[in-house]
């Protein structure tokens, strides 16, 4: 029997702990393919922040760092510049990046930090339970904005990746999302541009990846795929920001 | 093998002892009382092949700081009070994880914004973890330059040693002090790290982490940071002693303030006082053994700190109630003169039975 697909080499067997029609796992997938593709598995150092995929560094076959909250560009950074020849990327949620963490964020990549980010945005604050992220859509609910999140009381979805498209040290930078196979095949090849970038040593590189977290919202993972195509698509328009070939 | 420097400020002959130790990574924060130390390492580390970089916050440093030891270089950080109190975090983390490297706290008055002027406030903070959990930071308190040189050197060894974050507790006097130094050499070979993430090559991945989901695991991990603990506590135990053979009374003191109260000391000496000199070197771990020893035959322990009491407190745990301990300290920034210790030593003495 021919193999047709398979485990990429850079993924560990252990099974993933994510809940069922959570894109966490895709992206996953995803990345370790890309490694593997670059044939960078031996010289990766993966940072797994706090959230979901704080486990991240039990599923790549990489060397790993595990990162407070928010922390992981600043952790990326003093591995990058201390180890030039090294391949360096974080992995982290939108609350741990575009919260907690925007200050790192901006900072690496206002500096061209030449490291590589993917950034997972599902909206919400999925590891403590469904909280409001700065992410979260108006009128979208979670524990801490029962109501629907309003503009009044709790200001507006944070465009992260528009934010940052201002500053000149990031090199490549595109928003993508993961509920179609046309979907999972630019967003691959968008982490792999975001690679390739560092490589080439031309500064900071992010994917901001449009992820779904079903348990938090409440949808069986199917209407979660749609809210993402239908809600999430068109606060977060898919776009490539910067790129550099 | 040492090289004499002539005179030298505190802080940038620290910042040259760190990049002979082989330091070869800083990342910091502006904050007065010690920014000649990112001055210097700024001019200097990338001449020497090093990293230097300014970082946005005390946060983001301490987690580049996290980063660089992870990956195996010989790393530092300095800063004051304020900006010590944002790295508590990732302290902790380091701890945790086992990344050594060095952090230089050049203390200032507190809380709050407080003053630039010397104190030592933060005794607790730096003595007993300082940030969440159960860890422990080496905290070594130099008293004068050359000891500041000294000690610096020697604390990379130590956090590679034992695999744990080093504090070296100084204040704005130390930090702004000229004295004559003597340099030690530039280290030479410095022993792999197989732990360190540095790309796996296609070996077995490895993993920097403080995350331990499951309590007897996690247990078992504060267990195995305390054995190291235990160890520095039988090895890395520093202090001097000064007139204290035939002493009745001691003064305990530690960094800047134990150099102002051997000057009273002396001087109570001259008035015919039996009185000593305590210093404890290593804040943690605490030489609580010499002091109880030594406590059981004096009669009485005057301490004095730049804070409203705080090292005093382990003073008494070493003392054991051996003999009274009595407490004298100024704070805001305010130092206090050799009289005035001198007035105290003066005044227990006249108490004496
Ligand atoms: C300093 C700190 N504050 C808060 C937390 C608690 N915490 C853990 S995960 C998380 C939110 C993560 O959300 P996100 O980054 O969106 O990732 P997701 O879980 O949705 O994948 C928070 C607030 C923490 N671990 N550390
Ligand atoms: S809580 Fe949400 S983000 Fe976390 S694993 Fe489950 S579905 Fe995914």
């Amino acid at each position: 029997m021919e193999l047709v697909a398979a485990r990429p080499g850079t993924l560990t067997d252990k099974p993933f702990h994510y809940c069922p029609g959570c894109t966490h796992g895709i992206i996953h997938r995803l990345v370790a393919e890309v490694l593997e593709e670059l044939d960078l598995r031996g010289k990766a150092i993966g940072i797994a922040s706090v959230g979901c995929s704080v486990f991240a560094y039990d599923y790549f076959r990489c060397d790993m760092q595990q990162a407070a909250h928010g922390r992981a560009p600043a952790v990326a950074t003093g591995i990058k510049r201390t180890q030039p020849e090294s391949f360096v990327f974080t992995y982290q949620g939108d609350g741990d990046l575009g919260s907690i963490g925007i200050g790192e964020t901006v900072h690496a990549a206002n500096r061209g930090e030449n490291i590589s980010i993917i950034f997972v945005n599902n909206a919400v604050y999925g590891m403590t339970g469904g909280q409001m992220a700065p992410t979260t859509l108006l009128g979208q609910r979670s524990t801490t904005s029962p109501g629907g999140r309003e503009a009044k009381a709790h200001g507006y979805p944070l465009p992260v990746a528009e934010m940052l498209a201002t500053l000149p040290g990031v090199a490549y930078l595109a928003r993508t999302k993961v509920t179609s196979p046309a979907g999972i095949h630019t967003t691959k090849r968008a982490i792999k541009l975001a690679f390739r970038a560092q490589i080439a040593e031309r500064g900071f590189s992010l994917v901001e990846i449009l992820s779904t977290c079903p348990t938090n919202w409440h949808l069986d993972p199917i209407a979660a795929l749609e809210f993402v195509d239908k809600e999430m698509a068109q606060v977060y328009p898919l776009k490539v920001f910067r790129t550099f070939e | 093998m040492t090289e004499s420097m002539g005179l030298m400020k505190g802080n940038e002959a620290m910042a040259e002892a760190a990049l002979r130790a082989g330091c070869r990574a800083y990342f910091g924060y502006p904050i007065t009382p010690q920014n000649e130390i990112p001055d210097y390492m700024a001019r200097r580390l990338p001449k020497r092949g090093g990293i230097f970089l300014q970082a946005e916050s005390e946060v983001a440093a301490i987690n580049m700081v996290y980063g660089a030891g992870g990956a195996g270089v010989r790393v530092m950080t300095s800063s004051s009070s304020p900006g010590i109190s944002l790295m508590q975090e990732g302290l902790s983390y380091i701890a945790c994880a086992e990344i050594p490297c060095v952090i230089i706290n050049m203390v200032r008055s507190g809380p709050g914004l407080g003053g630039i002027l010397p104190a030592q406030g933060d005794y607790f903070q730096a003595t007993k973890g300082g940030g969440h959990g159960d860890y422990k930071l080496l905290v070594l308190a130099p008293s004068t330059v050359q000891e500041a040189v000294d000690i610096t050197y020697e604390a990379f060894d130590l956090a590679d040693k034992y695999r744990n974050p080093v504090m070296i507790l100084g204040d704005g006097l130390l930090g702004q002090m000229m004295e004559s130094v003597r340099l030690p050499k530039p280290v030479g070979y410095l022993e792999e790290k197989p732990w360190a993430t540095t790309g796996c090559g296609y070996g077995e991945p490895r993993v920097i982490n403080s995350l331990y989901i499951e309590g007897p695991i996690m247990e078992e991990r504060i267990r195995r940071i305390f054995r190291k603990y235990a160890q520095m506590e039988q090895d890395e135990v520093r202090w001097e002693e000064y007139l204290t053979e035939d002493a009745e009374l001691l003064v305990a003191a530690y960094g800047s303030t134990a150099r102002i109260a051997k000057t009273a000391v002396a001087r109570a000496r001259d008035k015919g006082m039996a009185i000593g000199l305590f210093r404890p070197i290593s804040l943690y771990p605490f030489p609580y053994g010499k002091l109880r020893e030594l406590a059981g035959r004096l009669k009485g322990i005057l301490t004095v700190e730049m804070s409203m009491g705080q090292m005093v407190e382990d003073i008494k745990l070493g003392v054991e109630g051996a003999c009274p301990v009595s407490f004298y300290g100024r704070a805001g920034g305010m130092i206090p003169t050799p009289g005035e210790i001198l007035t105290q030593i003066e005044a227990m003495w006249s108490r004496l039975p």
